[in-house]
């Protein structure tokens, strides 16, 4: 049975959350599309930039979203700190594939393990005004749990991308994910544009986190729920390209909700997975990287 | 010479004695090791990390006063981490490399399943922490379940809820059924099925969606659109708050709404969810009803809020605490009865016997499910927000089902 308003609700609940989607990769599109890193504890980064949230939003009363902006130095920091780890243990003697991965592998539990020790295995919820309220827009129902992160989400990608294609140090990241040879010719230090650029993917996790907790509850193993669906959406993109990656993202959120009002929710993972496959098949090197 | 002779192999045997003597005093005095599995790490750790507390002032009570048999309990205890490929080799090292005297389960289906092979081959009982339906398919007559789900647990769990239904006027006529797609939910809906049938509801919507689902609204809107009377949810806890908070954003018109939802029974849940509760009807097992006022409950609840404090874990725990001290309470009246560890006399000491327990009393029936069914239908009531207290005392969570332990009337239709 297929309503307009039933019809219209799904597209626009898919593309709120194709948006939060968007704000968790963004992170991964860097560093595992544009740096070849696979960094599998992205998520327990968003975790991490979650409980972030959850802190200043329960001592303080300050909106998650704000708590998650205010946070992004810091966490920006931890990314340049964990990149020089990385880089002096694995990538500058070529062991950055497999040892690489356990690397980072290891993080993600370390985060794990450091959050239960920490805070407990409780469920972490957070308090804002419009949590669990709604605005209709004629027979669309959007709630502000999903239209705030979208929003954000919108800003978080959009500043990410004109920052990567309009200043220099956005190019040079460009540049040493196509050529690293070619920018230290040039008189750039790859390892420093790097290491920057993994710092800005670590620092997308404190607003994609606090995103994460507006929507629902959060307890330290949640992110594992993510890894597979953000490496998907970067894969689908075309590794690397960000508005491939918000094209993905919002493909598979929408895929997910239409398929979970129409035919049923469990089926939404595998067509979702069924869509990637497809287009990897059309189009091996994603809906917007280059052939 | 000759002399010294019987003196040396006097001396030689008088420190034999004593040696044996020593040895056998500290034979007597040798901890009982009970062993187990539970998560403390991953999904379910919020409810193991609980459920431990509550077993660790189980295992203090029963030291200060004197120990089981003569000798203090001892716990010995793995993380399983919410795995359940990792029960089984937990269970092995338990009973082969430890060598613990006695095993009770970890908490969870998902945890429990896994290890009744294990203890099946070496005939040992199981008391069992929260395993919704596991001995329907192991048949084993050692295997002893806390939770009240009742002697058919998957019928049983939703039970209260459509009995409540079936007694409103005027008579619900539809359902939607809405599952995780995970061992509890999905057993949890198929008793719904049997008991939408039993009562003559017909069923418009019946689908399960994966537990890695971000967003809930779809889903409430896609019920919506069946126009049921009636919604039941068999969820976990984070699955339980988007659904909740998705009914309101969506405005679900059901006349009731809840019924197998993990994750309303925990405090921090409760407080942030707030007035969105009002009127919601979920299961529960034991709520501060002055119906369900057990002898022992509430000292045991102070003493684990007290423990509970910093640790990251429930802050009430009314949920899960006082079944895990009550399934010690059953091991240890228990061995205390039948003076042994004797396997087989244990059981059926466990089968014929009526346990006192924090819980109240508990009778097992032959398939080691309590004989009765308690599965409580609570409904919240007046909630206010951003309060945790509200739910330490009565009055939030009234109690519609079953009868015996009623404490107030439903409010229905359903509306927030």
């Amino acid at each position: 049975m297929i309503s307009a308003d039933l019809f219209s609700n799904a597209v626009v609940s898919g593309i709120l959350l194709g948006g939060f989607y968007a704000a968790v990769a963004v992170g991964l599109a860097i560093t595992f599309g544009q740096l070849d890193i696979v960094n599998i504890a992205h998520p327990a980064f968003v975790i991490v930039g979650s409980y972030t949230a959850w802190i200043i939003n329960t001592r303080t009363g300050l909106d998650p979203v704000l708590a998650g902006i205010l946070v992004t130095p810091i966490f920006f920091l931890v990314g340049v700190a964990i990149y020089r780890i990385y880089y002096a243990a694995f990538e500058r003697t070529g062991q950055e594939s497999l040892s690489g991965l356990a690397f980072f592998f290891g993080l993600m539990f370390i985060i794990e393990v450091t959050l239960i020790l920490v805070y407990g295995v409780d469920y972490r919820l957070v308090n804002a005004a419009y949590i669990g309220e709604s605005i209709d827009i004629g027979f669309v129902g959007i709630p502000y749990r999903m239209l705030v992160p979208f929003i954000v989400a919108v800003l978080l990608t959009g500043g990410v991308y004109l920052y990567l294609s309009r200043t220099f140090t956005g190019r040079a990241i460009l540049a040493v994910a196509q050529d690293r040879l070619a920018l230290q010719l040039m008189g750039a230090d790859p390892v420093r544009v790097k290491q920057f650029a993994f710092g800005l993917a670590i620092a997308t996790t404190a607003i994609a986190g606090s995103l994460l907790i507006i929507i629902g509850p959060v307890e330290p193993s949640v992110g594992r729920l993510y890894i597979g669906r953000v490496f998907a959406i970067v894969v689908l993109a075309g590794m690397g390209s960000i508005p491939g990656m918000v094209v993905a993202a919002l493909i598979i959120g929408v895929v997910e909700t239409m398929v979970g009002t129409f035919m049923g929710p469990s089926w939404s993972p595998a067509v979702s997975f069924g869509v990637l496959l497809l287009t990897l098949a059309v189009r091996p090197a994603g809906l917007f990287g280059r052939q | 010479m000759v002399g010294s002779a019987p003196r040396s192999l006097l001396r030689t045997l008088s420190i034999a004695l004593a040696s044996a003597a020593f040895a056998g005093s500290a034979a007597a005095a040798a901890p009982l090791k009970i062993g187990f599995s539970m998560a403390l790490t991953g999904g379910l750790a919020g409810a193991g990390k609980a459920a431990l507390i509550a077993m660790e002032i189980w295992r203090d009570d029963v030291n200060k006063k004197g120990g089981l048999l003569g000798r203090q309990v001892e716990f010995v205890y793995y993380d399983d981490a919410t795995q359940p490929a990792k029960v089984p080799g937990i269970y092995t090292k338990l009973l082969n490399v430890d060598k613990v005297d006695l095993v009770v389960s970890s908490y969870g289906t998902n945890e429990i399943a896994p290890a009744m092979p294990i203890v099946m081959r070496k005939k040992l009982v199981f008391p069992s922490l929260f395993g919704l339906a596991v001995n329907d398919q192991f048949k084993y007559n050692r295997y002893f379940q806390i939770m009240p789900a009742g002697p058919e647990p998957k019928v049983d769990w939703s039970r209260g809820f459509f009995d409540l239904a079936a007694e409103q006027k005027p008579k619900p006529k539809t359902v939607a059924i809405v599952a995780a797609d995970a061992e509890f939910p999905i057993n949890a809906a198929a008793g719904a099925r049997k008991n939408a049938q039993r009562h003559g509801f017909k069923v418009v919507y019946d689908k399960t969606y994966p537990p890695s689902t971000t967003d809930y609204t779809p889903i409430v809107r896609a019920i919506e659109a069946t126009k049921p009377d009636l919604v039941y949810v068999a969820s976990y806890p984070p699955d339980s708050v988007g659904m909740v908070k998705a009914a309101h954003e969506v405005g679900l018109k059901a006349k009731m709404f809840g019924g197998g939802m993990v994750g309303l029974q925990f405090a921090a849940i409760q407080k942030n969810l707030g007035p969105l509760l009002n009127n919601v009807i979920n299961y529960d097992f034991w709520v501060p009803e002055s119906t369900l006022d057990f002898p022992g409950v509430k000292e045991f609840l102070a003493r684990y809020q007290e423990e509970a404090k910093g640790k990251g874990v429930d802050p009430l725990g009314h949920y899960l605490p006082p079944f895990a001290y009550a399934y010690l309470q059953v091991l240890e009246q228990s061995v205390n009865s039948v003076k042994s560890l004797d396997q087989a006399k244990l059981a059926a000491h466990m089968h014929k016997t009526t346990f006192d327990t924090v819980v109240g009393k508990v009778k097992f029936g032959s398939n080691g499910e309590w004989a009765k069914t308690r599965v409580l239908m609570v409904q919240f009531r007046d909630v206010q927000p951003d309060n945790l207290e509200q739910f330490a005392g009565p009055g939030k969570r009234i109690v519609l089902y079953p009868k015996n332990w009623k404490s107030g009337d439903i409010v229905f239709p359903y509306k927030q």
